[in-house]
This record gives C-alpha cells, structure tokens and sequence, in this order.
C-alpha cells in the first residue's frame, strides 16, 4: 500500500515532469500563497517582536546542538526516570526494528500513528507492514496519501495535490479494504469527507493497543515530548493506546521547559499561519492512571551526526519542520514536493538531504542545485536557517566529488536548463512543449499506470536506461494544459 | 559498541570544535495589558477559533453550566470537580476508570483548566483536580471548560512560568485552541475531526 522515495530520478528530471502537471502547480500556488499571506498578517502582528524571538529560537537549538551530547543525557536520565524505556538508533533499520519489537512483544498487528516526518524517512509503515504489522496513518492528509498509495508532497499539507473530487473518489474507492468503509451518499464537501475520515479512523483509535509517534521537541530537563498538531488524532494516539513508540531525532532536544516558549510562539505562526495550532500535547514518561502505561523512546541519529560534523551545515538541525521556507521558495512553488526526492522536501529538503546521507547519490547531488538563491527561505526561517549560504556550501561539495568523473554529470546541463526555464512564462512554455513531445514518443513504451491514472514508461532507452529498469517514470503527458488552451482557445474552439 | 555509545561518541566528535553557550535563552517580552485588556482579549482570540465563549459571574456559573445541556445528555465529569457544578448537573457520570466506549458514548464533558492565554485564546489543561485524565476531554464530542479570571495570563511566556511546576512533578499538559479542525483538504478549514467537535469556554470573572 505505502510507497516510498527510494530510485526517484534527480531533481532536475522529476521536476519538468511536475512542471508538466498543471493541476499541480494551481494547488500549489493556491495552498503556498494562502498560507504565506496568513504567516505574514501574524509575523506583522508580532510587530517588534518578530526579530527577537527568531533569535531567541535560533539560540535555543543551536545552544542545545552545540552541547548535544550532554542534553541528549540529560533527557535519558529524566524519560528513564518518568517510566520511559530509551531506546537508541543508529540509523532507519535499528529504529523500525525497535517498533516491529514492541509492537511483536504485544502480539498486535496493527499500530495507530500520528503523522510524523521521522517515520517516514526511516521507512518504518514498509517495514512493519513487511513483518505483517499494518501501520495506519491518522492525520486526514497522511490517510488520503496512504489510501491512494501516494507520496506527500508538502510537510504541512501532504495531500496538497489532491483535489476534493479526487478525496472522495479515494475514500469511496479504499477506505473499505482498510476498515469502516466510506458511506455511499458520500458528496466532496471537505466537512463531509472529513466526518467520513473520523468514523474511518475512531474504531481504530478505540481498539488499537500499540501507537507511534515523533515528537515537536524533547525537553531534556524535565524527560517531556511535546507533540503540535490540529486534528486531535496525535491526541488519540498519545492517549488511548496502552503503549506508546515515539521516535525522535536527536536534534529535537530543547534544553530546559522555558525555553519552549519561543519555539511555541514561533511553530505555529511559521507553520499553520495561526497564533496557536488546536492542540498540543506535552508528556513526560508514564503517568499513572492516565495514558499509555508503556512508553517508548527511540532517540535516532541516521545522519543526524553526519550533518553535525559539518561546520556550515550543521544549523540545519535547528529545523522545526514549520515548512515556512517551501511556502516562499519560487522553486517549490513550481515544482511541488514529489520532485525532491525525499519526505523532505523544499529549500530544507535540498540542504537537509545531502547533508543526512553525503554526496554520491545522483538524485540527492542534484538537490542543492534545485534552487536560485534567491534567499526568501531564509528570510521565512523562524530559526534563522542561512538555507542559501548551505546551498552554496554543499555545491562545492558536490563539485568536489565529482572532481574525478571523466564525462560531465546530465545533471549538471539539465539543472542550468531547470534554472533558465524557471525564470520566464514564455520559456516554461517551450519546456512544457518539449516535455509534451518526447512525452508523445515516450509513450509507445507505455508499459504501466502510476497512482492517479497517469501513464507510466517502461524501460526507456539510452541513457536514461539504468533507472528505468527497476522503476516507473511516469509519462509527461502529449500537451499541456498551457498549449492546449492556446490552441483551442479555452476550449472554445473545438481541438478536441 | 552498543548504539548508544556509539552516537554519543559521533556528536561529541562532531562537536571538538564548539565551545556550548550554557545559559539558557530568555524569548523577548512583550508589554504587560491591563487586567481588562487581558480578558477581553481572552474572550475575543477564543471566540476566533469558532469556539463558543461566555462570561459569567461565580454566583451564576453552576446554573449556567447545568443550563448548556440538554435534559437527557450525559455529562462526564472528573474528579475534583466543584461539587456545586456536579450538583447542578441532571446526567452526571462520574470517571471510575470509564472505558474508551463508555466516553465514546458520552454526550459532553466538563471540566476546569490550569490556565488561559489571551494572547493566543488557549486554555491549558495540567490534567490536576477537576481536570481529569487527558481522554476525557478527548473523546466526548462537547468540551465545556471553566477558566476563572486569574487564571488569564497575557502571552506563552507567562504560560510557561506558570506551567513549570505541574511539568516538573511529571504531570501531561493539554493546550486547547479552538475545536480540533483540519485544512488538509484544498485548505479549506473543517473545524472538528478527532478532537471534540465543539469546545465551549466559560470565563468566571
Ligand atoms: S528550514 Fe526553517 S523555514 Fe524551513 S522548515 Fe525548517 S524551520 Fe521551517
């Protein structure tokens, strides 16, 4: 059912792909210039205080990085204390297992989560689901991803990509086979499919044993995690089940219970563009009589010290994961989330990916190419990321490995051609027609269908051969919406 | 080398070449309102989440709390909470370890809270006397909430002085802005998807 990020072509060749799906770039317009012009009516609310308080959250997790090993400690002797069971992970195998063995030791086969950015970039619902444990995603945009055997393609709005009428279609088509099925009368009214996500999920809230987490922040001082959500699914399963799994970056510590306050003044307005999101749950270990009365921790490095090791690079581990910087980044905006490559995507994703897993791979060398420096991310950033002066870095880094290699990387010509189509309406055009053709030869190899419906390429010829044969490209489609508009005038005209 | 040992020994050479601030960061602080700014403040950034807000004088609030129901609801109630508000109530039901179905099959809760952000319209509950375990105020669909005026506090950094205690001595914490609500779908805002579908704040002052 779940699908992962693994063999995705590099940036620059998903990206025309995304800059081929016109219904993609109006959600994406739509959702990222709404949620900017929320940030930006509450950031001018702040007035004054704005500037202070970034600074004050940039100085909390990078004192807390700087001094990491001590507050990682610290949180142990506190969560241990408070009845937790710390667990630590070397990287995504060790983590997955680590739940697969708690969710064994408790003979279920079936675990509640909470959306969460950490278990996806640890692979953990393949591996459970590998050893015969479904891991059902609660949060209405992870549940729309997972019935549709999808991607998420934004950090706060995964499903961002999907309109109402698709939303219906898919809880009518799915919501079945994993449970309490849609109700027939179901109309696409976001109200309505809402309600039907809340049936659909409470039988599994009431009766799952076994639910998994990540966490906002670790609070070192007192051993407390702090979840921020707006549904009251994160709620559901920090609470109902009888053990809890929360996995947890290392780089979330916050030293002490204070220092939360800037955090949690800036989170909300950098992320929902709200003063405050609906709920937000803090816990500390096991309280008796109320809750979870098993609970686990899985403090998780998985490149986490690889980025830490980088002088430059290592202020990407203030991240909050607000996603205020794909909201403003021109790039994003075009392209959409799937074209990164990995459950982090945008301005972060492209420094945060190279920096967690080095250079090498062609897909995550692209990355920090996949941007025009133009420096809006870090502007937005509520902890002050110099997202642009990273990128920078990680270029020559990139340029460094690939000092030896004899024939110039495809990337290297196909991201200064991304750069130069980005830049003008007229140019995008000629991309899209370009896209349209080979599309149109490319499709005589049509060998599959992609989730969505959206013809899938074989095994393709020439260079592109070596990740074709494992994977699917999917097929950009014979003419853009652009071009068909032109010709026909709207429509208008018939053209058929 | 066991994992543990492992990472730690990666940060620390991570690290070699940072010396760590120690003290802790102080977030800026913003001018203190007037105790009527506060609540009214409290009352109109609640109202903006689409929660119901009311104000209510202490001789009134039993009866006022009593008259939010209908006849035949089934009121939870946790305990520690003031027994006039329990006496005024035609449905009672009193946690005694009530199962996920029982609250299930609940009409309402109420309950008291720790503390009242203004700035932010949040009510948080420490989970202490009157309060109840955090699934009570979760499952039931109808969350009444009784905040009283001192309990208002201007911003989060208040809120955070205030809370420190209940979070040293182990105690989970539960901010509340607003019915739960989703934008997942075309960011169109859907107020009430897991979370109690109406939150009904009353302000004792
Ligand atoms: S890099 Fe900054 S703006 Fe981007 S998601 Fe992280 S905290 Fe938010």
């Amino acid at each position: 059912m779940s699908r992962t990020f693994v063999g995705m072509p590099p940036f620059p060749t998903a990206a025309r792909e995304a800059l081929a799906d016109t219904q993609l770039r109006h959600n994406l317009a739509h959702a990222t210039g709404v949620i900017r012009a929320k940030r930006a009516a509450l950031v001018e609310e702040q007035g004054e205080v704005w500037e202070p308080l970034r600074l004050a959250g940039a100085a909390v997790k990078q004192r807390a990085l700087d001094d990491l090993a001590t507050h990682l400690l610290t949180l142990e002797e506190q969560l241990t204390s408070a009845g937790a069971t710390v667990h630590w992970a070397r990287d995504a195998a060790e983590a997955s297992q680590v739940v697969l063995d708690v969710a064994r030791a408790h003979d279920v086969d079936e675990v509640v989560k909470v959306k969460s950015m950490v278990t996806a970039e640890i692979g953990l619902n393949e591996h459970l689901e590998a050893h015969g444990v479904a891991a059902w995603e609660t949060d209405l945009a992870e549940l729309i991803v997972q019935l549709a055997g999808d991607l998420p393609s934004h950090i706060l709005v995964p499903a961002i990509h999907r309109n109402r009428a698709e939303v219906r279609e898919i809880f009518l088509r799915e919501m079945a086979s994993a449970g309490r099925p849609a109700p027939a009368d179901l109309t696409d009214e976001p109200a309505v499919l809402a309600a039907a996500a809340r049936e659909h999920l409470r039988e599994k809230f009431l009766r799952a044993k076994v639910g998994v987490s990540g966490a906002n922040f670790a609070i070192a001082e007192t051993g407390s995690l702090v979840v921020v959500e707006s549904e009251g699914n994160g709620r559901m399963c920090l609470t109902l089940p009888e053990v809890l799994v929360s996995v947890v970056g290392i780089e979330k510590v916050v030293p002490t219970w204070a220092e939360l306050d800037p955090l949690m003044r800036l989170l909300p307005r950098s992320s929902t563009g709200e003063r405050m999101n609906p709920y937000t749950s803090v816990w500390s270990g096991v309280r008796e009589g109320d809750g979870p009365q098993e609970v686990h921790v899985v403090l998780l490095d998985n490149g986490r010290t690889r980025a830490l090791a980088d002088q430059v690079g290592r202020q990407a581990l203030r991240c909050i994961r607000c996603s205020a910087c794909l909201n403003v980044c021109p790039v994003y905006e075009r392209t959409g989330g799937h074209a990164y490559g990995s459950v982090y995507p945008g301005p972060i994703g492209a420094i945060l990916n190279p920096l967690l897993h080095g250079q090498g791979d062609p897909q995550t060398d692209s990355l920090p190419y996949a941007s025009s420096l133009c420096g809006a991310c870090f502007e937005a950033c509520p902890v002050r990321i110099d997202i642009p002066e990273v990128l920078v870095h990680l270029r020559t880094q990139v340029v460094d490995a690939h000092r030896s290699d004899r024939v110039p990387k495809a990337e290297a010509a196909a991201m200064r051609a991304t750069a130069w189509a980005f830049s003008d309406a007229s140019r995008l055009g000629l991309v899209e027609r370009a896209a349209g053709l080979s599309g149109r030869v490319l499709g005589r190899l049509t060998r599959s269908t992609l989730p969505g419906g959206r013809a899938a390429l074989g095994r393709l010829p020439g260079p592109g051969a070596a990740w074709t044969t494992a994977r699917d490209l999917p097929a950009p489609p014979p003419e853009s919406f652009r071009a068909w508009w032109a010709r026909t005038d709207g429509g208008r005209e018939d053209g058929s | 080398m066991s994992a543990r040992e492992e990472i730690l020994g990666r940060v620390r050479a991570a690290l070699a070449d940072v010396a760590p601030a120690t003290e802790p960061v102080v977030g800026p602080l913003a001018v203190e309102p007037t105790d009527a700014e506060r609540l009214d403040l409290f009352v109109e950034r609640v109202a903006d989440y689409r929660a119901v807000v009311e104000r209510v004088a202490e001789a009134d609030l039993a009866a006022h709390v009593a008259s939010l129901f209908a006849p035949g609801d089934r009121v939870v109630v946790p305990p520690g909470l003031p027994e006039d508000l329990v006496a005024a109530l035609a449905h009672p039901v009193a946690d005694n370890a009530l199962g996920a179905a029982d609250l299930d099959a609940a009409d309402a809760v109420v309950t008291t809270a720790a503390v009242g952000i203004a700035e932010t319209g949040t009510i948080v509950l420490d989970h202490g006397p009157g309060q109840g375990r955090r699934a009570l105020t979760l499952v039931p669909d109808r969350h009444v909430c009784v905040v009283r005026a001192e309990q208002v506090v201007a911003d989060v950094p208040q809120a955070v002085t205030r809370l420190a205690a209940a979070v040293r001595s182990g105690q989970p914490l539960t901010w509340i802005s607003g019915p739960s609500a989703t934008s997942d779908i075309e960011l169109d805002r859907v107020e009430g998807v897991h979370g109690p579908r109406a939150l009904h704040v009353v302000l004792v002052d």
